[in-house]
């Protein structure tokens, strides 16, 4: 598909690899060259598969840009960037079209390439003025590889030194102007010019969306331990929490984190926290804490491949039972998993109305691919809609007598954040009654025990109607439907994409976004419509299947599932769809 | 925030139609009395105090004071309070609990609030042992003491808190006795006036489980700080008075710092003078569209 262009002719695509060492500045380059593309009116998803040292370990940032958004990293590349020899030896043979490296420090066996891949050697000591602006000059020759205007590539890199001083940006821009003159001159042939619509895009990542979602949704408080993958919306929202009134509190641990956003949340603000799996392990007893006082939270958890410590740069799947079961008794939570970068950013919104309207913790369950991944997104409105859910109106008479756990039929009761007057409560993690005195001990009430958990539980259910419906990607009638969730979307959509080229009908997609309450008649209809039904996900249980079968009875019995670490595979994705369509 | 004059408040303003629930004559009494009385001589109103607590006998606090209350989960008091504090600064955040879940389950957080010092009082009621769950040695019970748990006798050293405290920069750091009533009140009203973190330990016996650490144990051992000459800006004497325990109990205010700024002064969001539970919620326009193009 991509990157066979005939001469003179626009390819669909072009894949731009960049591999080297970590500290080579690969993710800055990678990001300049990705923006270039989203400038000019391509659709871009690139990944960077890294290795969790500082300097040293192996960098592999992969990018496609074309005229569709494509839906995962591919698998091979038009041309690679190689940085250093171990790159070469390693990535060399996937390149198309050729490696383009430092002819001054590297050598390339052309022997060892693809028939019709080229050797293109930069003469990086003449192209740039000192060696660590190589990177810029590969990018140039890259550029006009792909097609980019060169001005739009020294725009980028311009606004990427902006903090440097004047001669190291402008020795960038000589250097990228450098390699782009010497690949026009020398490397024509292997050029696969895409070219764009025209619209200038944003390019952000799964962590970004969900932070600018988080500070849109009017997020005001968020604290956190940093734990890799979920540590990038830290990064994003520490320097600018002050800009939106936000405080961010970096802690002592996850349990501070999480008990800290709920001591602010009963101070009546939006407060969040975010994680990965080890962390949430921390946080679930709050989680609790959060349920059974009904103090409005959001949590992000990013997974990361498990357990223990276990793949901390590596992604998967593997946490749904632990936020499923995560704190003892039963307290009403909802877990949403967002399926793409764009359903990120509104699922933030939506999650904070949740938390607010049913007054309970909702966890919005993310992985590492979702969250570092870039793509491009066409536009996000930012103006979400806002709803805090029912507050104490009025001063009340008294001081006493405030019902805040008041039953009512939906289960939801106005609440008053300190502050407010005439209704003071006490927010209590024992068992209470609808004023909040405790009935745990010494004045035991099994009435109004049930009273509590019937009221708490109820929310539930209003809260399952309010819920995004889960719709069907795709044709209505398919051969096979695929379910996936969270990242895993990516490999199910490019199935899809593929299997059903030239107008054809074979494959449709449920992406599972709500996870609990789960809408169980909503997703049984759909599967018992479905001719074959095939689940996609990262981990070793399926544990999507086993809760799809635990909230239907529906048995997914045909499972693509992959915990090695590595994203899916575009190709042997498609295969396995292929024998599934054929089993 | 518009509060009453001190004059017009009455410590019984603070007191909850909620009865306690503690055993007669447990220490505990003294400290919510204490904290009713600082609360009414600072004249303070009482939608505008939040009490925050973790899980034991003490942490039950805040269900008997009339004021706002959150009774959060065992040894979780201080990350619960720097939360709303740092939510809303106009608040007057006081949190309570006790040894077990100050000193024990809740130390990191313990030791992290005294080096941020956020403005939080905080007030931890000492008995020296598990009390709620029915007399376990807890991290300041005594070397040699018999507990439930130390049938043989302690045999790990207690946490001395004061020291702690004064080595973690906590910038007030005081001692109370329930036996004292008045001069605890004027310790907790000196660390609510206090800016910056506040730890007032506060001795409060347990009559049911602690038979070793009684009113009268600690009546032989206390003495007033301000009537032995202590200066209490003096970081050094008030390192050799913490040393003196177990023996010697001094009570009163070990150190006090002036000079440590309090962490809403220097947080980037609340020295601007923001109060994040009065900000407005969505974004404007303009953030929104600037927030974009950064990602184009
Ligand atoms: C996570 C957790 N672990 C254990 C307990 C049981 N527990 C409740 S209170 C308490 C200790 C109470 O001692 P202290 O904090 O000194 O309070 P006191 O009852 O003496 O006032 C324990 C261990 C709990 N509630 N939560
Ligand atoms: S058990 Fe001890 S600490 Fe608890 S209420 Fe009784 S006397 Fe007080
Ligand atoms: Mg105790």
């Amino acid at each position: 598909m991509s990157g066979i262009a005939e001469a003179g002719t626009k390819a669909a695509s072009f894949r731009l690899w960049i591999g080297g060492a970590a500290g080579d500045g690969i993710a800055a380059a990678g990001q300049s060259y990705i923006k270039a593309c989203a400038r000019s009116g391509l659709q871009v998803y690139a990944y960077n598969s890294y290795e969790s040292v500082i300097r040293g370990g192996h960098v592999l940032f992969m990018a496609e840009a074309g005229t569709q958004k494509p839906c995962l990293q591919s698998s091979s590349c038009d041309i690679l960037i190689a940085l250093n020899q171990e790159t070469i030896d390693r990535e060399g043979p996937r390149a198309g079209k050729g490696v383009l490296f430092n002819s001054d420090r590297l050598r390339v066996d052309s022997s060892r390439l693809q028939s019709g891949a080229r050797a293109l050697g930069l003469p990086c000591g003449q192209l740039a003025q000192n060696p660590l602006m190589q990177n810029s000059a590969a990018l140039g020759a890259a550029a006009f590889l792909a097609g980019l205007d060169m001005d739009v590539l020294a725009e980028l890199l311009r606004e990427t030194f902006k903090k440097k001083t004047t001669a190291v940006i402008e020795g960038n821009i000589l250097a990228a102007r450098a390699g782009h003159g010497y690949a026009v001159a020398h490397f024509g042939d292997s050029a696969v010019p895409v070219s764009g619509d025209g619209k200038r895009r944003m390019v952000l990542s799964g962590n970004e969306a969900m932070a600018f979602g988080a500070v849109a949704a009017g997020c005001k408080f968020f604290s956190a331990y940093p734990m890799t993958p979920a540590s990038s919306i830290m990064h994003w929202l520490a320097p600018r929490a002050a800009a939106y009134s936000m405080v961010f509190k970096q802690t002592e641990d996850e349990i501070a984190a999480i008990n800290m956003a709920i001591g602010a949340s009963v101070a009546g603000v939006r407060a969040m926290t975010a994680t990965s799996g080890g962390g949430f392990a921390l946080m679930t007893e709050g989680l609790g804490l959060s349920g059974m006082i009904e103090a409005p939270l959001v949590v992000v958890e990013v997974q990361r491949g498990g357990p223990s410590t276990g793949l901390p740069t590596r992604s998967e799947q593997g946490d749904l039972f632990q936020i499923l079961g995560a704190s003892q008794g039963d307290y009403p939570k909802i877990i949403l998993a967002p399926t793409g970068v764009e359903d990120a950013f509104y699922t933030m919104g939506e999650a904070f109305n949740l938390a607010e309207r049913f007054q309970l913790p909702v966890v919005v369950l993310s992985d590492l691919i979702l969250a570092e991944h870039r793509e491009t997104v066409d536009d996000l409105n930012a103006a979400l809609p806002i709803d805090r859910g029912v507050w104490a109106q009025n001063s009340g008479s008294g001081q006493d007598g405030f019902k805040r756990y008041a039953v009512t039929s939906n289960g939801v009761s106005p609440r008053a954040a300190p502050g407010q007057a005439g209704f003071i409560h006490v927010a209590a993690s024992d068992e209470h009654d609808e004023e909040g005195r405790l009935i745990s001990d010494v004045h035991p009430d099994p009435a109004m025990r049930k009273a509590m958990m019937d009221k708490r539980m109820r929310k539930l259910d209003s809260a399952a109607e309010a819920l995004r419906p889960e719709v069907l990607e795709g044709p209505a009638d398919a051969d096979l439907t695929l379910v996936s969730w969270g990242s895993s979307c990516g490999a199910a959509r490019h199935v899809m994409r593929c299997l059903n080229e030239g107008r054809k009908t074979r494959v449709n997609f449920l992406p599972i976004r709500n996870l609990h309450p789960f809408r169980s008649e909503e997703v049984l209809a759909i599967l018992k419509r479905a001719k074959r039904v095939m689940a996609i996900e990262e981990n070793y249980t399926a544990q999507l299947c086993r809760l799809i079968r635990m909230e239907t009875g529906f048995d997914i019995v045909r499972r693509w599932l992959k915990y090695d670490g590595d994203p899916f595979d575009p190709e042997a994705s498609v295969r396995r769809a292929e024998e599934a369509l054929h089993d | 925030m518009t509060s009453p004059s001190p004059a017009a408040v009455k410590a019984e303003d603070f007191r909850s139609e909620t009865k306690p629930d503690w055993c007669p004559s447990c220490g505990n009494f003294g400290v919510l009395n204490a904290v009713e009385k600082a609360c009414a001589a600072l004249g303070l109103a009482n939608k505008d105090v939040l009490c925050v607590s973790g899980i034991g006998c003490s942490s039950n606090l805040p269900g008997f004071l009339k004021a706002y209350g959150l009774h959060g989960i065992h040894g979780r008091a201080l990350p619960l309070a720097t939360g709303a504090k740092l939510a809303n600064p106009a608040l007057t955040v006081i949190a309570v609990g006790g040894d077990g879940d100050g000193y024990g389950i809740g130390m990191g957080h313990f030791i992290h609030a005294m080096r941020r010092n956020l403005n939080l009082t905080y007030l931890v009621m000492n008995n020296e042992i598990y009390g709620l769950t029915t007399g376990q040695a807890s991290p300041t019970t005594m070397k040699g003491t018999m507990t439930k748990s130390t049938p043989e006798g302690c045999i790990e050293n207690p946490i001395n808190p004061i020291a702690l405290a004064l080595a973690a920069g906590a910038s007030f750091v005081a001692r109370a006795f329930c036996g004292d009533i008045a001069h605890m009140a004027s310790l907790v009203t000196q660390a609510i006036e206090h800016k910056g973190f506040s730890l007032v330990d506060c001795l409060s016996p347990c009559v049911t489980f602690n038979k070793v650490n009684t009113y009268p144990w600690f009546r032989q051992r206390v003495y007033k700080l301000e009537d032995s000459g202590h200066d209490a800006s003096n970081f050094s004497a008030a390192m050799t008075r913490a040393m003196e325990s177990p023996g010697r109990f001094p009570i009163g205010v070990f150190y006090r710092s002036s000079g440590i700024r309090a962490y809403e002064d220097l947080d980037s969001t609340l020295s601007r003078g923001t109060t994040p539970a009065a900000a407005k919620l969505s974004l404007s326009g303009k953030a929104s569209e600037a927030i974009k193009e950064s990602f184009r």
